[in-house]
């Protein structure tokens, strides 16, 4: 069958399926809108959470990234696992305890104050809207490519098929979509891996390929593929370029942001009991690692199989690249989307990638006759591109497009029902029309989903970056505002109102200055974004650990003057400590 | 909603947590430490030192950083959600 209509078939079959499950499972009640009634298996919710996770930034961009990244690409992988470990052990099972909705409400309660909340609301959206962004994006990329339609045709049915499930299926209906989704981005995912890893070392499982020799040779994988790309002018794969101050921070910020994403602590408000929410986290971990140890092998992978595409002989050998007319057809079904391109600056009609950014290489590269870099591949497509790459059949190419737009469609939704939830639970009904009834909330929530689905829509066709790295910003922000307020509202009993605000706010607004610093989403950008220029040599991705130690600072100075909180609200900190008595949400 | 406070008004009749409490942050301060070391240790600040020893075509550090770590994390939340457990029995506050 022709690859196109597979596609069509594939996708199309997915759809159908989200759809209806989505119906199937639709919500009736605002706790089944919000929660999903409390009432989700730890092994369901875990692979849930997973595919709400796991966006289009991890399917799309990461392999992508860390192929280009090499070591570094290490920030992600141990900051978008790492925080996993925080979440069980420091925020789930008490919020869970706390058995409400949302994550602005238990800063509210916690902090005895509508102001908190509403602050705590501004962080959600701050963050949410971030990172929905990076998902619509994500969306549109896989649209333009596999469906052949123009990225705004593709952004507009990515926004229906999510508000259709989003909007109706609230928590419950995501959920359950979510379980099947994760089915098949997993799918997705680790064939063309298997497949790839057994072609180049002849061992199937990707995490071994990894580190194994290579076929018909006694070299290893990441020995060969330092040496190819060192002979480039790049720097060894197994080395960073990255500072080491550098390095800790982004993975600090991933990973405490990972902790502090209202989306994902959110799944851990549905299931049943508090010690569910413990072993959930587990399985959330679990499904996630699979995708996750897989990424850094088909990262290499990936980046060996193109430079051995482009660099077909010994370098500076002028025969030794690849011809453009002999270029394999991915070269151009990839150059229409505009995410690969050429350009034959020395005129010998072959190309040449290389690092022509490293002064003493671009000068050895000058004495072949070399005119800089004449290839440039953004780190958005190698996933994608990769089954075209390695040459692996049609019907995988396919599945690889289910996979993305399942990746970014799941997560989209995990994002717009807490979107919608802050406004509809946390500023509505709590601030603006508190007599509003169960069915009006509803409504309001569901409408709120759909605003926030036009205005997400919009934001991916405007995009401030690219995907992995607006994504990134969303964690920043969630790092150094939402998680250091939570995390003092259950391990300490005095931290009061006034110190949380002041934290949550120095928190939010040093991290958003610095990010609209360096890269102006709004205006230009103040200053270049160049190591030199940065505050202790932190990039703007790892700024959001700074915040949150700047956050930590001010909410214990200025709580250490001021009230300590009420007796009631210690005593909720108490029994928020303790799991019996979790109620589920059916018992009344 | 309508869910009441779990706790009773009077302090008096309050059962006295604080030893599972303090038991409770002993274990997650164990397992965080285990934490910091494998990923911020040996994959980050420690990575060159790492890198020095192989195993298989991994060098070591790098391994840490892109794959070991990982399930470390797994094995850590594992542990810990086993160990609450327990300890959620034998201070009397498991959820019947």
């Amino acid at each position: 069958m022709a690859l196109q209509t597979l596609i069509y078939l594939v996708v199309g079959a997915s759809f159908l399926l989200y759809i209806s499950i989505a119906i199937a499972s639709r919500a009736n009640s605002t706790g089944d809108f919000y929660v999903a009634g409390k009432g989700v298996h730890p092994v369901a919710n875990g692979m849930a959470t997973a595919a709400d996770w796991m966006s289009a930034a991890s399917f799309i961009s990461m392999a992508g990234l860390i192929a280009y990244l090499g070591y570094d690409g290490a920030v992600y992988l141990m900051g978008w696992t790492g925080g996993y470990v925080l979440l069980a052990l420091l925020l789930a099972p008490y919020l869970r305890k706390f058995g409400k909705f949302t994550v602005p409400e238990f800063i509210g309660d916690r902090y005895y104050s509508q102001s908190a909340r509403i602050v705590a609301v501004i962080c959600l959206i701050f963050i949410s809207f971030t990172y929905v962004a990076g998902q619509m994006r994500g969306v549109g990329i896989v649209f333009s490519r596999f469906l052949e339609v123009d990225v705004t045709t593709g952004l507009l049915i990515g926004m229906a098929v999510v508000f259709f499930y989003a909007v109706l299926g609230g928590m419950k209906g995501i959920t359950y979509t979510q379980v099947a989704q994760y089915c098949v981005l997993i799918f997705a995912y680790t064939v063309p891996a298997v497949f790839i890893a057994l072609q180049m070392t002849g061992n199937p499982i990707p995490q071994l390929a990894f580190g194994s020799t290579l076929v018909d040779s006694s070299t290893y994988l990441l020995d060969h593929l330092d040496e190819l790309v060192t002979d480039l002018g790049f720097t060894a794969y197994t080395d960073g370029s990255k500072s080491t101050i550098d390095v800790f921070f982004i993975t600090t910020a991933l990973m405490v942001g990972t902790a502090g994403l209202p989306h994902v602590i959110v799944r851990f408000f549905t299931v049943p009991k508090v010690s569910d929410a413990r072993r959930s986290a587990f399985w959330a971990l679990a499904f996630i690692a699979i995708l996750y140890t897989t990424a850094p092998a088909v990262g290499a992978l990936a980046r060996m199989n193109l430079i051995e595409t482009v660099q077909t002989g010994p370098v500076g050998d002028p025969e030794g690249n690849l011809l453009f007319s002999e270029r394999p057809d991915w070269f151009d079904t990839w150059a229409a989307t505009g995410l690969i391109a050429f350009e034959d600056r020395n005129g010998d009609g072959r190309v040449q990638y290389y690092n022509d950014s490293d002064p003493a290489f671009a000068e050895r590269a000058a004495s072949y006759g070399w005119a800089g870099n004449e290839l440039t591949v953004d780190p958005d497509i190698l996933v994608l591109a990769n089954p075209e790459i390695a040459g692996l059949p049609n019907w995988v190419i396919a599945l690889v497009a289910a996979g993305g737009i399942a990746a970014a469609l799941s997560t989209a939704a995990g994002l717009l029902l807490v979107i919608s939830a802050a406004f509809s639970h946390d500023l509505l009904k709590s601030v603006f029309w508190k007599r509003i009834s169960e069915r009006g909330e509803l409504l309001a929530g569901r409408c709120a989903a759909a605003v926030a689905v036009c205005l997400a829509g919009y934001l991916g066709y405007n995009p401030p970056g690219f995907v992995a790295q607006v994504v990134a910003f969303a964690f920043g922000l969630a790092a150094a505002s939402l998680f250091p307020a939570i995390l003092m509202g259950i391990f300490s009993k005095r931290m009061n109102r006034e110190g949380a605000i002041a934290g949550m706010l120095t928190g939010l607004l040093f991290t958003l200055g610095y990010l609209i610093w360096f890269k102006g989403v709004i205006i230009e950008p103040m200053a270049a974004d160049i190591p030199e220029n940065w505050l202790f040599g932190i990039s703007p991705e790892g700024i959001g650990a700074l915040g949150m130690l700047l956050n930590f600072a001010v909410a214990f100075s200025v709580s250490a003057f001021t009230q300590p909180p009420p007796a009631p609200v210690q005593d909720m900190v108490e029994s928020i400590r303790i799991p019996r008595g979790a109620k589920t949400a059916r018992a009344h | 909603m309508t869910e009441k406070p779990e706790s009773p008004k009077d302090p008096s009749i309050r059962p006295d947590h604080s030893d599972y409490w303090r038991a409770n942050l002993r274990l997650v301060l164990r397992c965080l430490a285990i934490w910091f070391l494998v990923s911020y240790g040996c994959g980050i600040l420690f990575v060159d030192f790492f890198n020095q020893f192989r195993i298989g075509g991994f060098p070591l550090g790098f391994w840490f950083a892109q794959q070991g770590s990982i399930l470390v994390f797994l094995v850590l939340i594992a542990y810990y959600a086993r160990a609450m457990s327990r300890l959620d029995r034998a201070f009397d506050v498991d959820e019947e």
